[in-house]
């Protein structure tokens, strides 16, 4: 077994004289001078008798790899050997390529932030802080390329190359847009020859990272700068002498033919990538954040590749009740899940490349791979995501992710099959360069050995590792004993029991043993010793581990979840107290029948066969509620960091496992308005959902409804509580001018395009977007002037009513809606007469300055005055009684109650342009109905069953199953964290799973230990 | 002379032609009132149709059916078919401390500091605050004033709400001294990574338990003052908690979750006081326990969010029922910061349809505060001997559809129920001519 001399026997000082050469087994670059003496080489190796894994389910036994200057000339079983080849025999041993990872900052100078500090009250920074001809936000950093500021670390290397990897390509993780990455190996040679390609990829996030700029501050902002940079780049290829020289518009454009990575981090934002990139035709390759198995359609149907981490959530210590009471099942779930979430991808069918990024300590990730395996991984598949899938992916398969001729000499030396528990890495090799990983475990030293003391005495040493052994003579005793391969020391005591010992060292030549020593007396000894038989390899656990029970994936990925997506059925509602919010008003004893989703017939004693019948003995059934102004279910809420921030839309960032969902249909609620906030005058585009528990974002959306626009007047826009205000407006004098100003811009704008829209005759029109910058910001603004687009307007006093109604009256457009307009009822003539609608709260006043003339009468009194009223929630808490707020009407103004329950369906349904579907119970609309065992309007009243689309999304009846389905997987997964803990495992502290509440910051309402009102950048208005 | 006054006379509106600043402190009535033909909740559970209601002197002298009506000069108020209920209390507020909650100049219920026992809210209250008349025309007649901030607070005092100032208004002086439990839990910043904030070092659990020490050896020194009455040395702190030991007042301790919530109940038993927890959302999870060592619960608000995303989607809503089939005095309360506190009743009114019933969920708004607050001896309840704090209306006064008030009497003295809101609602009504 030691029969070829030096690299084969792998001995550590061996290893040292080869890396001392090492530096010389690439030829060195020639115009680099020589001090000295030259050494030039042409080293060939033979590695023979291996396993040799060529690719990903390629396997040879006994085969040879031939490799010559750092470069794969053979890997086969006939292979012709040369005579000038070094010999490596690799009996038993596997050679496998060695893996790649994509989504590595190797070799790159840490990233520098700026301190924090953060103050909410300090000024805005506008522009970007980046010296030269660089584009305007400092978070597109696209001129950053890598392989400039790349360097050898071999102290970073190591690690890497410990786990298996022989190149990485390397980014700089900072910023929307992060330049290219660099590809390069793990050699410690010089750069020169390591790099195997100077860009490889693009890189680009929806972190703004070290940017100290105010823009964007909020996901909507940055999905909306990433549009707006691939819009400009596009338009600055044919208009630099407009822009001048735009270093970063230019970088942009120059990176665009690389491959693009995104990295998205999370399953929604992975679907968010994807969705910009199908905009601009680009298809991202994906950075997920390990939690796709969450969404696994969803993320099939991007048609990325994927780049996977193995950071799984670890364990926390729940032992103590009231700690875990605080954990939500969500993390607990997660917990249990997600080493499987490869297996999903590979499943599926998705592409992935893995990558050793996010952990904390690159030494899980073998560990945690294998784990994967336990889940249902294949290793082949393993493998390719380490490999060809990278390589094919960056399309350097020409050159690295297999063992095929002409390759890079990247490979690895294995005990065994690569992903088994036991087997150990023995040697990484790097572009024809060895690098040592695990030296002990080329010839394992357990075994007996005998022991000849000055030729006489016999003992028979049973070495069971390189630091243990027992020797057997009429008593077995412990010996002390280590070996580094090179160097034996023996240490045993006479006989058991004796206190003497017998020291001996020696130097171990390829298994013969020999040195000197001395006895218990102190006289010397010579010694030998020889392998007698090598202990039999220790048997791999069996690679599937049985999982045991686990949990299920639901949707959303909570404890009141769907097992399976829920699907319309029909359903006739017999017998109920039915209030229409139509001319019909209330009618009694009446059956409502639902077909395929729709309202299909309202009557008496109807019948249908198909149909499930569900008793509204007296029960009431009401349209479902309409909220429209809610901030459910979106990730941000507010981009504050400009006065006009029309480009960012609600849309671009919602979160359908918002629990709040769940929460405000057991309130009846069926459709929500999710709107910007109010931190600035001209805010983002607003989204219309239905609340379709389960749904992915676009399931959501409440499809082919008109899109809206949030704006706002007022305190909140002109910063009235931040100490230093350095945005425009700080006055109700400056907001209506950021009014006029926008929107005259917004004309202007839209004549350049009307005159460059040039006709071509037959051929139609010149895109105006060749020579006009396309401006988002503007475009929704012209969709207003052109009524295609509706505002929602956020404001309170009178002055500023009327100031922003007469803007509107300029330049031509109405304000479709007047949020919270508290006091509407002082200007509401004014208000009719321009034709906009009110949605208002009944009775919320004095939280601040503009609201001291707030009064319960106010939607009373508009109502009265012909406005069409509704009443909002603008909090995840109060959208669960929207029905009891309109019934506040009813206390202070006295309306009658049927008028009250339209102010939260019919009549927002008409401000938000959906009265054809939603609002009221007609036959031909959306099945969105509420069941309550109460009037609707009273205190009493409970949903008991709330549908969309014919779909009972929440079911009284159904809640106390799943509830109690929660408590016992809690249970489950509490017991299984701590059986975890016994094993040994480490684990975190118990975490309370915070939950992050988007509100307008308008006011104070409590929403619980548990959660954190968001606080989007600029938005410092809560008081 | 028989004074008999329609409902319709005595409703706001008929007065509400006068500013808020006319809107005057009644004055005390002399003599016999009459309230009759109402359907009288007591407060003690029970419901009397048809009953009459006999005030003498601003306090309640009689309650049944066909009491006889002397034909001298006495009030009497038909109430027919009304519904007749003990004044609402709101039983823990910065009602008066604050007008409007974004300015800081209106703010004066967070003292800077940690240990401020003797700091007392009732010297800021201002009775003449805007918010106080709109609590009046739902049916709130009395709330405690309570101070907010570091860990002992200050003492909080009980106030009528027709008053010319807080001396006029005290109803009950230094009740209680208020409590802030240092939060016990690990609770991490979602933003502390994008705020930059750097997380104090160590276990947040260490840290509460540390406040706590503090907390507690002040206790224990002030308790050793006060059982020596001659001091060289006179410390306010330690005078201002004197009441807590002879059990004239009580310690408030604001907190939530159970680790806290149990150290609030030995804090009971170390010092021997009467101790209640405010806020106490997690309270459904040890009622029985502190049933057991009679604690008693303030809410803070039954419109909330449940605490985590795992809850019952109804569990706030629930809680009342838990604290009343364990048999814990509890209150309901609504410190909402947007409504001003006028929804108490409606509070009360979702616990009703969460497993309380009508009656019950009345009690936790009235005798259930009062017996908390130590003021039952004269108010929580319809009982003879007890003040006349009395609210009159259309229907059930939890449920908003029916929730109209149209009469109320503090120690039977008939409030002008006018309010900032009605005189707006007034003023633009007039000018568009509606009705």
């Amino acid at each position: 077994m030691r029969k070829f001399p030096r690299l084969a026997s792998g001995r550590k000082w061996q290893v040292l004289l080869a890396l001392v050469l090492s530096a010389t087994i690439v030829q060195a670059q020639p115009t680099f001078p020589v001090n000295g003496i030259a050494d030039p080489k042409q080293t060939t190796y033979a590695f023979i008798h291996a396993t040799v894994v060529v690719s990903p389910g390629t396997s040879l036994q006994n085969a040879t790899l031939l490799v010559k200057e750092g470069k794969i000339i053979a890997a086969g079983t006939s292979v012709s050997i040369p005579r000038d080849a070094m010999l490596v025999d690799c009996k038993g041993k596997f050679i496998y390529p060695s893996f790649i990872d994509i989504y590595s900052d190797y070799g790159l100078p840490p990233i520098e932030r700026a301190t924090r500090g953060f103050n909410w009250g300090a000024p805005a920074q506008f522009n970007s802080n980046q010296k030269g001809a660089y584009g305007w936000n400092q978070a597109i950093r696209t001129t950053v390329d890598a392989v400039t500021s790349f360097s050898a670390d071999d102290a970073k290397a190591k690690p890497l190359r410990d786990i298996g990897f022989g190149t990485v390509l390397s980014h700089v993780k900072d910023g929307i847009a992060r330049g290219t990455g660099v590809l390069a190996t793990l050699s410690d040679e010089k750069e020169n020859k390591t790099i195997l390609r100077e860009q490889a990829a693009a890189f680009y996030s929806f972190s703004k990272g070290s940017s100290t700029q105010s823009y964007p501050g909020s996901l909507m902002g940055t999905i909306a700068l990433l549009r707006q940079t691939f819009l400009d780049a596009k338009w600055y290829q044919n208009n630099a002498e407009k822009e001048g020289v735009n270093l970063s518009l230019q970088a942009f454009n120059k990176n665009r033919s690389l491959p693009q990575v995104f990295d998205a981090n999370d399953k929604w934002a992975d679907l968010r990538a994807d969705n910009i990139g199908d905009e601009f035709g680009v298809q991202f390759i994906i950075k997920g954040g390990g939690n796709e198995y969450q969404r696994i359609n969803d993320i099939k149907a991007s048609k990325a590749t994927y780049i996977l981490t193995l950071n799984y959530p670890q364990a926390m210590d729940v032992e103590d009740p009231a700690d875990a009471r605080f954990v939500a099942l969500s993390d607990m779930k997660h917990w249990e899940l997600a080493p499987g979430n490869l297996a999903a991808f590979e499943k599926a069918g998705i592409p992935f490349c893995l990558s050793a990024a996010d952990l904390k300590d690159s030494k899980q990730f073998l560990t945690n791979l294998r784990k994967a395996l336990d889940y249902g991984l294949s290793e082949t598949k393993a493998l390719e995501a380490l490999t060809k899938t990278p390589a094919t992916t960056l399309g350097v398969y020409n050159q690295v992710g297999s063992l095929e001729a002409g390759k890079l000499a990247n490979f690895l030396i294995t005990s065994g099959p690569v992903f088994d528990d036991k087997t150990v890495i023995l040697q990484n090799w790097v572009q024809g360069e060895q690098y040592l990983v695990n030296n002990d475990g080329w010839s394992p030293v357990a075994g007996q050995y005998e022991l000849t003391l000055n030729n006489t005495n016999k003992y028979t040493l049973d070495v069971k590792s390189t630091s243990s052994a027992k020797l057997i003579s009429k008593d077995t005793v412990d010996a002390k004993f280590s070996t580094d391969g090179k160097i034996v020391r023996i240490n045993f005591p006479e006989s058991k029991g004796s206190k003497k010992n017998i020291r001996l060292s020696g130097i171990d030549n390829d298994g013969i043993w020999q040195g000197t020593g001395d006895d218990i007396a102190g006289n010397k000894i010579l010694w030998t010793g020889k392998l007698l038989k090598s202990a039999a390899p220790p048997p791999d656990t069996a690679r599937k581990k049985p999982l045991g029970e686990i949990g299920k994936v639901t949707y959303p990925f909570n404890g009141f979840g769907f097992d399976s997506l829920p699907a319309a059925k029909n359903l006739l509602i017999k017998n109920a107290t039915v209030w229409t919010s139509e001319a019909e008003g209330k009618l009694e004893g009446t059956d409502v029948l639902v077909k395929n989703g729709k309202i299909a017939a309202i009557g008496k004693n109807l019948a249908a066969a198909d149909a499930v019948i569900i008793d509204g003995t007296g029960k009431h059934l009401s349209p479902g509620i309409i909220d429209e102004h809610s901030h459910i279910a979106a990730v941000s809420i507010n981009e504050g960091a400009q006065s006009v921030t029309s480009e960012v839309r609600i849309a671009d960032n919602l979160n359908p496992e918002d629990i709040n969902i769940y929460r405000q249909l057991s309130g009846g609620v069926t459709t929500s308005h999710i709107l910007h906030g109010s931190a600035n005058t001209i805010g983002g585009q607003t989204q219309l959902i239905k609340l379709r528990w389960g749904a992915n974002a676009e399931g959501l959306k409440f499809a082919g409804a008109d899109p809206f626009i949030k704006f706002a007047l007022g305190e909140n826009v002109k910063r009235s509580s931040a100490q230093q205000n350095n945005r425009f407006p700080d006055t109700r004098m400056g907001v209506e001018e950021v009014l006029a100003d926008a929107f005259t811009r917004a004309r202007d704008y839209e004549k350049a395009i009307k005159a460059a829209s040039v006709s071509t005759g037959k051929k139609g029109t010149v895109d105006p977007f060749n020579t006009v910058r396309r401006d988002l910001e503007l475009d929704a603004l012209v969709e207003i002037l052109n009524k295609k687009r509706f505002i929602t307007c956020h404001s309170y006093v009178q002055s500023e009513i009327i100031a922003a109604l007469l803007v509107g009256d300029r330049f031509g457009f109405q304000f479709n809606t007047l949020t919270h307009i508290l006091e509407g009822y002082k200007v509401a003539d004014i208000i009719k007469a321009h034709g906009a609608n009110a949605s208002t709260f009944s009775d919320w006043w004095a939280y601040k300055m503009e609201v001291v003339d707030a009064i319960p009468y106010n939607a009373g009194i508009m109502y009265k005055m012909g406005i069409n009223v509704a009443i909002n929630s603008d909090d995840a808490e109060m959208a669960r009684r929207l029905n009891q707020e309109a019934a506040k009407i009813v206390k202070y103004s006295g309306i009658p109650e049927e008028e009250a329950l339209k102010m939260v369906t019919i009549n927002p349904a008409k401000m938000l342009h959906v009265d054809n579907r939603v609002g009221s119970i007609k036959v031909g609309k959306d099945a969105d109905l509420v069941l309550w065992c109460d009037n609707p309007l009273s205190i009493y009243a409970k949903s008991e069953k709330t549908i969309v689309d014919g779909i009972v999304y929440f079911d009284r009846e159904r809640d106390r199953q799943l509830a109690a389905t929660l408590r016992a997987e809690r249970n489950r997964l509490v017991q299984k964290m701590m059986g975890e803990k016994k094993a040994g495992a480490p684990v975190a502290p118990a975490r309370a799973s915070m939950e992050i509440m988007q509100t307008c910051s308008e006011h104070y309402h409590k929403h619980g230990l548990l959660v954190v009102d968001a606080i989007d950048y600029d938005n410092n208005q809560s008081n | 002379m028989k004074k008999i006054f329609s409902l319709i006379l005595a409703t706001g509106f008929a007065v509400s032609a006068l500013a808020q600043e006319t809107v005057y402190p009644a004055k005390a009535y002399k003599g016999l009132l009459f309230i009759k033909n109402g359907i009288v909740h007591t407060g003690t559970g029970e419901v009397i149709e048809g009953a009459t209601i006999q005030v003498r002197d601003g306090k309640i002298e009689k309650i049944a059916k066909d009491l006889p009506i002397p034909a001298d000069d006495v009030k009497v108020f038909d109430v027919k078919g009304k519904h007749v209920y003990p004044g609402l209390i709101l039983a823990n507020s910065i009602l008066g401390l604050s007008e409007i909650s974004a300015v800081r100049a209106t703010a004066d219920f967070k003292e800077l500091g940690e240990f401020n026992p003797s700091i007392r809210s009732i010297v800021a209250y201002n009775s003449d605050s805007k918010v106080i008349n709109t609590l009046r025309s739902n049916g709130i007649l009395l709330a405690s004033v309570d101070p907010q901030g570091g860990l002992i607070s200050g003492s909080s005092s009980v106030v009528q709400l027709d008053a010319w100032n807080w001396e006029d208004a005290v109803y009950k002086m230094d009740n209680a001294i208020h409590l802030n439990m240092p939060e016990l839990m690990n609770r991490p910043n979602p933003y502390a990574e994008f705020l930059g904030l750097t997380t104090p070092p160590g276990d947040p659990l260490k840290r509460g338990l540390e406040q706590l020490g503090r907390i507690k050896a002040f206790f224990k020194e002030a308790k050793a003052y006060a059982a020596e009455t001659n001091h060289s040395a006179t410390n306010l702190r330690y005078e201002a908690v004197k009441g807590l030991f002879n059990k004239s007042q009580k310690l408030f301790v604001h907190c939530d979750i159970v680790r806290e919530m149990l150290i609030a109940v030995d804090f009971a038993r170390e010092f021997g006081m009467d101790v209640v927890l405010v806020g106490a959302s997690e309270s459904f999870q040890i009622a029985p326990l502190l049933k057991a060592n009679n604690i008693a619960v303030i809410l803070g608000q039954m419109h909330s969010l449940p605490t985590s995303a795992d809850d019952d989607v109804d569990q706030p809503y629930k809680t009342p029922a838990v604290l009343q089939n364990a048999g814990v005095l509890f209150a309901i309360n609504d410190d909402d910061g947007n409504t001003r506190s006028r929804n108490l009743a409606f509070n009360a009114g979702t616990a009703a349809a969460y497993g309380l019933t009508k009656e019950q969920a009345l009690q936790a708004i009235t005798l259930n505060a009062a017996k908390i607050l130590g003021i039952a001896d004269k108010a929580g309840s319809l009982e003879p001997g007890k003040d006349a704090n009395i609210v009159i209306s259309e229907g059930d006064i939890l449920d908003m559809r029916s929730s109209v008030i149209t009469l109320a009497f503090i120690q039977g003295r008939q409030l002008d129920l006018t309010d900032k809101h009605k005189q707006l609602n007034e003023r633009y009504m007039l000018k568009y001519g509606l009705k």
